[in-house]
Order: C-alpha cells, then structure tokens, then sequence
C-alpha cells in the first residue's frame, strides 16, 4: 500500500491499471482526458499490459469496448458530457448483452450554456439505459469503486455494465491522498474475468439478434430483475472490500448523523462533504440533522431509503440537474419511493453549469427543510444560489 | 483443398457457415456475396452486422443463418465493433477472423467516420461493404453509393427533378487513402476473381476492405433471375470497376473487351426506366471519364451501340447464371 497525492482522474487510472483491465478504447473530453493520458503512459512504459485503442469518437469508444467486452476481455473506457450524449445510442447495447464494461464519466454540464463544469445533466439521461450508476465523493472513493464497479458488474449474478460518476474538476483536477492498494490485494479481491457468453468460433452463438415482440418483453423483464438483484451484490462487495482495505461506504447510500435527526438533506457527489460540514454546525447549534449521501442512481435504492426515514420530519433533496418543467432526478425517483411518507419533502436545486455550492446555500436547503417540517408551505422545488432573481 | 490452391470457383470449399434457410429475396446479391465469403473464410471466423437487410434476414430471434460466432449492436459502428471483437481475441491469443459485413448505407455515409478510424489504425480485421446502391432494408432510400439518375424513395421521379442528381461517391478511392495493406471491389459476376480475393483477404494482416456490388431485386426493380448478368454488365459498361490495391500496389484484375454502352444496364432495371436521353448521356459520359482513370483508354462519346446477338450473350447466357 501506498499514499499517493492525485487527482481522481488518476486515481480512476490507477485502479484501471490495479484492476488489469485489457481493451481500453477512448476518446478525449475535458475534464476526463486525464485518465486516458496516465492510461496511455502506463501501457507505453510497460506498467499495463493492456490494449489501449485511440478510437475516432466516443461512438466508436463503447462500440469498441462492447465487442471486446462480447470477445470476454475486461474493457474500461472513460468520458465526459457530450462525448457521453454521443455514446448515448451504444449505452443500450451493454445491458442488454450483459457486457460488464466500466466506465468513468466525470461529470460536466451537457449542451448550451456550454460549458467544460460540473453538472448531472449529462449522466443523470442515461440512468434509463440499464447502467448500474454510481456518484462519489473523494478521490479515494473514486479510486475504491472504480476496482469495486469490475466486481460487481462481472458477478455472475448482475453481468452489467457500470457508470462510475465523478465531479468535473471539483474532484478530476483536485489532488488529494489516496491510498493505492498492492497490486496482490486487488488480484486476491478481483479475480480474471468470466464471462457467461462470449464470441467463440469453437461454439459460435448469436449477440443481440434481432428480437420480435414476442420475446423482447421478457429479455425488459429479465433485465430489470438482473438491475434490482444486483443490490445485493453491491452490499457484499462494499463489506468485503472494507475488510481488505478498512475502507467501506456503505453500498446503496450512506448516513451522517441520522440517528436521531428530525430533518435530513440527501446529497450526491461533493456536495455531500459540504453538507457534512453544515449539519455539524447545525447539530452544534442543537438542531437534530442528519444526511443521507446517495451512492447508487441505479439501481435506485427506494426501500431503503424508507426504512431511514421512517423517523424523519422533513426531507430534502439536493439535485444538480433537473428536468425542465419537472424536478430534479433524484427528487423524482425519492418521492416517487417515499410516496407514503408523512412529512414534507422538498427539491433542491442548486450548483447548475458549475457553480459552487456554498455552506450558506446548504443552509439555506436545511432552512426550508426545518419550517417545511415545522408546517410552514413551500414550494415544492426551490433554486438556491441564483442571481438577480427572487425566488 | 488448402487456401493456398484455392484459386478458381472450383476450388472453393463446400461447407457453409451461411446457411440455407434465411430471409433473403430470391436473387439477392448480398446473400450470394456472404454466403461465398463464409465458404472461403471458413469456420474460424467472427462476423459483426450492423443494420441492414443482411441481419434482418440472417438473424431474426430465434433464428440464426451464421454459423459463425455473431453481433448486431447498431448502424454506424462497424469499424469500431470489429475492433474491439479482434481486440480480445489478440488479448486471448486467437487467430480468428473478425469480419465486418455492412451495407453501402452503413459504409459510404453513417459508418464513414468508423470504417476511417479502423482503417487509419490498421486495425487487423476485414471490412466488408455489401453495395445495393441505397438504403434497401428502410425501404430504398438514397445513399451515397447509389448511382446518378436512379429512382429511390427519396430520389423520386418527380415532375421537376427526376432521379438522384449526384454521382456514385468513389469510396474505394476514399478507403485505398489510407494507404491500408488491402482492398478489392468484387463482383458476383466474377467469380474467380471474387474467389481469389477473398482469399487475399484472408491471408494478409492489418486491415482489409472488399467492396461488393450487390444488386438487390426489389430495390433495382429487376428480375430474380437477372442478378448476376446485371452484375456482369455493371462490369462490362464500366458502372463497376474490378481492382485491388494490394499494399499499395493497383492492380485491374479485369478489363472488358470493349466498353458496353450504359443503356444496356440501364434497361434491366427499374429504377432507371424514366432517364431522359440527356441524363444517360450525362451518365455515359460519367462513365467514360471513369473508364479513361481505371483503364487509360479514351472512349468516344457515346461508344458504339451493341450488334444486337452479342447483347443477347451477356444478359441471357450468362454462363455463371444461378451461382
């Protein structure tokens, strides 16, 4: 083991490289480019024996990535943003196929008002394509699951492909320590992979015929149960790698200081670490909050999550993405799992194009959560941080 | 029979991996091209299709024509697919073949970037371009390869502008400029010329490009029986030229006696029965500057008409008819 002070980029390169991936086709998109270089550096100075494939377009990327993965090697690739929105048509096929490609999507803000910051607006789409989907917090965390998202995808029991999130430039570009686990922990927590179907000219088999109506329902089925059961895998995969490095979190979703908490924020990505700060003040000041950090987009964890609200007065929730003329993602998929819940719960919105979430913004969330529960009205989804605009 | 012999269509093996009992119309070029190809490939091979006519009729659930390890994912992607699949295949020490067979669509126009970055990468796989001159499994659109003058769906004969208004793009000149170890156009017609170059395909490393004029019955409004002498005449008239460029060398593998007016192709087909004198002029004269490129031989314009008995020879006694 040893402490290395990186960005998360390179620290999802280096769990790439731990994790011996073998095909890795890329393209490059600010603020991931950072992972393909080390990538690139480690194959051309021997220290991964791996194929890396300078493809022409994030299309080709995870057009590439699925064959190799359909051929039953391990493929890796990484993107941002618009180069995701042009993968968007490939993202289908993985699930489908049950081809356990990882992917690291550092997240930044889609479309116009253009710009190379953070935003969910790119990945948050795609939690509809069968991807397993994970955000994170740290640049250890992104190192941690990067190797954790091979185990759970290639377990025999989920077969799926994994969308590790991580926040552009807030965590690509920021150094911080990570702890890089030895080479034989990670062999010994990650073993070759299987695959269940492959392309073999010894016992030729067919991928992703075309499929009639009368069987495409039940493959929907199939994979929607292959989505939910993977939860499990996921919980298991978090414990045993706590016991191997001493680090866990928690699998679906984590708390802070839910015990006991009346009103509680739901966070994801960094937003999470400066909400931890505000409910320490909070608490300090004699408030009962608490935070629940979502990790898993999908699969989603709604009965979870009623079971640590069950006490609850209040709840809010921290988006930064949204739907036009709807709400947040995460609001909707929350409120959509707590719909008999007896308190309020609100949206919030807020760090859009980048922007910077501050702890007055994170207090400005509990406040509306706090009289939301002590009864007073609000609107269902409120915008913190804007300027020049009364809210 | 080794490949090594494998010379002429006699020589060709008998075993299929593309096998009866698909979808394909009766006379369809493409399937007569991928059933050949299969033969010569032999059983270590991997395919990869995009969409097109070829996975609608060879892999419909749960069916399968291929005996051949197989994968479908989307359009324009080809080049892209077929690397990673040969990827894998180089990380496990296989020999495998990997094969991409795509459509003129999913070639000439929205698998272009793909087809390039493969090309540009010698990625060692072949590429197959099976060329019906349009988008024949939507419904006979328009695309990049099909001929100037011809009707489609979206080139309709209109009352203002009849027929496609562009020029075949030269797509084999496209791909040779990537300076790759290989490529060959084909031709259903020539079948020892098509035997030969498959196996070319077969033997040379790095990437590898066939392009195959495919004439497709419903698309080109022809007769079943008809495909293969409309081939040959493609040839003769000087629509499709018969080359290879075999690492960097150019080569004619066949030259016609002399050049066939065009209107002696034109006329088996459909598509083309409303072309104005002045269009097929514009054509011939198309096809004359195209002649004088592949073959430096200045042909008049237009070239003399047929003596009627040889027409007969080339449309109706086709001696590779039914191949």
């Amino acid at each position: 083991m040893v402490m290395r002070v990186i960005s998360a980029d390179h620290a999802v390169a280096h769990a790439v490289r731990l994790a011996r991936a073998e095909v890795i086709p890329a393209f490059p998109i600010t603020p991931q480019t950072l992972i393909v270089e080390l990538l690139s550096e480690f194959i051309n100075d021997g220290e991964l024996d791996a194929d890396f494939m300078p493809v022409e377009s994030e299309h080709s990327a995870m057009s590439a990535a699925i064959g190799a993965s359909a051929g039953g090697v391990r493929a890796f690739t990484a993107t941002s943003s618009q180069g995701l929105a042009l993968m968007h048509e490939m993202l289908y096929a993985a699930p489908h196929n049950r081809l356990p490609v990882v992917m690291a999507n550092v997240n930044r803000s889609l479309g116009a008002a253009s710009g190379i910051w953070l935003e969910y607006n790119d990945s948050m789409p795609e939690r509809e394509s069968g991807w397993l989907q994970v955000y994170i917090e740290d640049n250890q965390e992104a190192l941690d699951m990067i190797i954790q998202a091979f185990r759970i995808g290639e377990d025999k029991d989920v077969m799926l492909p994994v969308m590790v999130c991580l926040d552009g430039f807030v965590l690509s570009h920021t150094v911080e320590g990570v702890e890089l686990p030895d080479q034989d922990l990670v062999d010994k927590f990650l073993p070759k992979f299987t695959p269940l179907d492959v392309l073999d000219s010894e016992n030729p088999k067919t991928f992703n015929a075309i499929t009639p109506p009368e069987y495409a329902m039940e493959m929907r089925y199939r994979l929607e149960r292959a989505i939910e059961g993977s939860k499990s895998v996921i919980g298991k995969v978090d414990s045993e790698y706590g016991q191997l490095t001493g680090r866990s979190y928690g699998g679906l979703l984590d708390t802070y200081r839910m015990e006991g908490a009346e009103i509680a924020l739901m966070t994801l990505g960094t937003a999470t670490s400066t909400a931890k700060v505000v409910v320490d003040r909070l608490n300090g000041r004699g408030k009962k909050a608490g935070l629940i950090k979502l990790r898993f987009m999908r699969p989603f964890p709604g009965k979870e999550l009623i079971e640590i609200t069950k006490d609850l007065k209040g709840l809010g929730v921290f988006d930064r993405s949204l739907s036009f003329n709807g709400f947040g993602p995460v609001f909707t998929e929350t409120r959509n799992a707590l719909h008999s819940a007896q308190f309020p719960i609100t949206n919030h919105i807020a760090g859009l194009g980048g922007r910077d979430i501050t702890f007055e913004e994170v207090k400005g969330m509990f406040d509306v959560v706090e009289r939301s529960a002590r009864g007073e009205s609000f609107k269902e989804c409120n915008w913190h941080g804007l300027r020049g605009v009364t809210v | 029979m080794s490949d090594q012999q494998m010379k002429t269509i006699k020589d060709m093996p008998r075993t299929d991996y593309f096998v009866r009992g698909h979808g394909a119309c009766p006379g369809c070029g493409v399937a007569i091209a991928v059933k050949n190809i299969a033969r010569i490939l032999g059983p270590d091979a991997t395919v990869y299709v995009p969409a097109s006519c070829l996975i609608v009729f060879s892999s419909l659930y749960p069916t399968a024509a291929f005996k051949w390890p197989f994968l479908y994912t989307a359009f324009e992607n080809t080049g892209a697919v077929i690397s990673g699949i040969k990827a894998a295949y180089r990380r496990k020490g296989k020999e495998t073949t990997v094969v991409g067979m795509a459509g003129d669509g999913g070639t000439f126009d929205i698998g272009l970037q793909a087809l390039s970055g493969a090309a540009d990468r010698n990625e060692d796989v072949i590429y197959v371009c099976l060329d019906n001159e349009a988008y024949m499994n939507t419904g006979i659109q328009r695309s990049g390869a099909t001929p100037f003058g011809a009707w489609t769906t979206t080139s309709p004969v209109g009352k203002k502008i009849q027929g496609k208004r562009e020029f075949k793009k030269d797509l084999g000149a496209i791909v040779a400029a990537h300076g790759i170890p290989y490529m060959a156009t084909l031709s259903i017609a020539h079948f020892n010329d098509f035997v030969k170059k498959v196996q070319r395909a077969k033997e040379v490393k790095g990437f590898r490009f066939l392009h195959i004029l495919t004439p497709c019955v419903p698309g080109w409004r022809s007769e079943a029986a008809k495909s293969v002498a409309i081939a040959r005449l493609a040839v003769e008239t000087g629509m499709w030229t018969l080359y290879e460029v075999d690492h960097g060398e150019d080569k004619l593998t066949y030259k016609p006696k002399m050049m066939v007016p065009v209107k002696e192709y034109l006329q088996l087909q459909g598509r083309f029965r409303h072309m104005s004198e002045e269009d097929i002029k514009k054509l011939q004269a198309w096809i004359c500057e195209k002649w004088k490129h592949h073959y430096y031989e200045e042909i008049p314009v237009p070239p003399c008409e047929l003596e009627k008995g040889k027409k007969e020879l080339i449309t109706d006694e086709d001696p590779l008819h039914g191949v």
